[in-house]
């Protein structure tokens, strides 16, 4: 087993609001190894997204630690890349300019304006957005500034993509597309991927494993499922793959199951 | 907004046209017998009259009411004579004054333009130092939480000193009345700056805040890339305020400094009794104001488009 890129050791978050400590996270524990795709299914307010912003640094953890590569997470950082479900792209900016803040950020100290060009226009073609290169963010689709996202974070050339709910807001048809977009670029550039769903096919379809979040308070990881599919996977096809059906006959289960606890404690 | 439909009015020739060829991809010129190509010519003929009547109600309305202002006071006028003259009177009595506005004679006695544009430089170098100022000091405050609680009380009760009582402080401190003059618009100004910028820096949304973290962005960075963009509408909420409160404060200053300027011609007439003069100068004063703001405001339009749009 090679070393992991990036491991949760034991975290615990608790947050507090008018002297009530509320527990979030309970003793989670998670390695990744490199180029693995992590898939993070729970009910809504499970914590997931605390998870998501542990490793991205814009959560500091009560106890426990979250280690890239063995250096211990402070902060938040380029290494770290998020895609946010709402884009949280710059509407004063255009695409191209959108990507180019974080490509000049990392590289244009050191880079020539030609490689700095060139690093935006390749991000912005691995997600097919070179066309709309000058729009603003208001006059594109929601899928399309999703890519833009998904550029802007690539660009960064992170170790770690961590994906927040990135098809959340999109209609089915986009959500399908982009789902597509993720699944090649992931094979083309073998990043390490952490993203955070609530829709089950999409968990499966896109992930290596399936990390099961019991609900919160006190959620922890419930269960792991490995995603033997072969890849490339083809959407449609995978309805007719054995393990793909029981991967997902799990993670239904798993969810029902805890989808009933939530009924007799109320929150 | 009266300001924008100028360019409407001109192009009106050519409107009909084009709405024909947007609104019916149908041929419009259809035979008597299509009853839909009918029912659609009739659609389009409706909505063409709406919008001249839309357009020649814009440029009409204000024709009128002024025409019943004018009526209104003329009659007043005549009725008490010896009180405000009458608007036939102040026709007569400053024609000069108003059909040639860009005489010199040396001296004070220039053409109301001249007055004008002298207070409206002085009005641009106070108020450009106070948006600068106002910005900077703004950005602060809205960022640095214990500066906010250390100043936002004394900036509230600055804010509402009115403009000619810094006036005499101001004289105290400079000696002299130009500067005087300046720092009058700067001080009334640059309240409203400060406080709309901090609002609009206070309410950056966290996302921006987000992508800034994760970017690791230098205060610098931060605050050109972001913070001034997404505050651009709240800072010039500001300016507005600002430009018309400077225009208030250099009218009333100029009154009480003397020399060249609008307000000082005001006063000037004013004690010479030459009362036709004084409601010239006061439309130009208006006027003036009225197109300040207009102009920050449509400069506002320019640099925000896009950052309200999600």
């Amino acid at each position: 087993m090679p070393k992991p890129i990036l491991s949760l050791e034991n975290i615990y978050v608790d947050f507090e609001r008018d002297g009530v400590i509320s527990h979030v996270l309970d003793n989670v524990s998670l390695s990744v190894q490199t180029g693995e795709f992590i898939s993070i299914i729970g009910h809504s307010g499970c914590g997931k997204s605390t998870l998501l912003n542990v490793v991205a640094g814009l959560v500091p953890v009560t106890m426990g630690a979250a280690l890239l590569e063995n250096k211990e997470i402070t902060g938040p950082g380029p290494e770290r890349a998020v895609v946010f479900q709402n884009h949280s792209l710059l509407p004063w900016m255009t695409v191209y300019e959108n990507v180019k803040l974080a490509v000049n950020k990392l590289y244009g100290h050191s880079e020539s304006m030609k490689k700095v060009h060139e690093r935006v226009m390749n991000n912005l073609d691995l997600v097919k957005m070179t066309h709309a290169k000058d729009k603003r963010p208001g006059e594109i689709s929601g899928g399309m500034k999703q890519r833009v996202g998904i550029a802007r974070a690539l660009s960064m050339e992170p170790k770690v993509l961590l994906l927040d709910e990135p098809f959340g807001a999109l209609d089915a048809l986009t959500r399908g597309h982009l789902q597509d977009t993720v699944m090649e670029l992931h094979d083309r550039i073998k990043a390490t991927v952490l993203m955070i769903t609530h829709d089950v096919d999409e968990a499966v379809l896109l992930a290596d494993r399936v990390v099961m979040m019991s609900n919160g308070p006190k959620a922890t990881i419930g269960k792991i499922v490995d995603v033997t599919s072969p890849r490339p996977r083809v959407r449609r096809e995978l309805y007719n793959d054995r393990s793909f059906m029981s991967c997902r006959q799990e993670i239904v289960s798993f969810l029902e199951e805890h989808d009933q606890v939530v009924k007799f404690e109320p929150a | 907004m009266a300001f924008d439909t100028p360019k409407f009015a001109t192009g009106e020739a050519s409107v009909p046209e084009t709405q024909t060829k947007e609104a019916s991809p149908v041929p419009a010129r259809a035979t008597p017998r299509d009853p839909i190509a009918l029912a659609q010519q009739k659609q389009i003929n409706a909505a063409k009259l709406r919008k001249f009547a839309d357009k020649v109600s814009t440029w009409l309305m204000p024709a009128l009411t002024i025409a019943a202002f004018l009526l209104i006071w003329e009659v007043i006028a005549n009725a008490f004579p010896g009180g405000l003259p009458a608007p036939s009177m102040v026709l007569m009595e400053s024609q000069e004054l108003i059909f040639n506005p860009f005489y010199d004679r040396g001296g004070v006695d220039k053409g109301l333009f001249w007055h004008v544009m002298t207070s409206l430089s002085r009005v641009g170098i106070g108020f450009g130092l106070a948006a600068i100022a106002g910005v900077l000091l703004g950005a602060f405050i809205g960022t640095v939480d214990l500066a906010r609680k250390g100043l936002d009380p004394i900036f509230q009760v600055f804010r509402t000193v009115p403009p000619l009582a810094w006036l005499p402080i101001s004289l105290a401190a400079l000696r002299e009345a130009e500067p005087s003059a300046l720092f009058v618009i700067f001080i009334t100004s640059i309240w409203p700056i400060v406080i709309n910028t901090a609002v609009g820096v206070r309410n950056i949304p966290q996302d921006y805040l987000n992508v800034a973290k994760v970017l690791r962005l230098h205060p610098v960075e931060f605050f050109f890339q972001i913070m001034l963009p997404a505050a651009t509408p709240h800072i010039f909420t500001g300016l507005r305020i600002g430009v018309g409160m400077s225009w208030l404060a250099i009218v009333a200053s100029e009154m009480l400094l003397g020399g060249v300027g609008i307000g000082f011609f005001i006063w000037d007439q004013y004690n010479s009794s030459r009362m036709s003069d004084i409601i010239v100068a006061l439309m130009w004063v208006g006027l003036v104001g009225f197109i300040l703001d207009r102009l920050v405001a449509m400069l506002g339009q320019y640099v925000s488009r896009g950052t309200t749009a999600d």
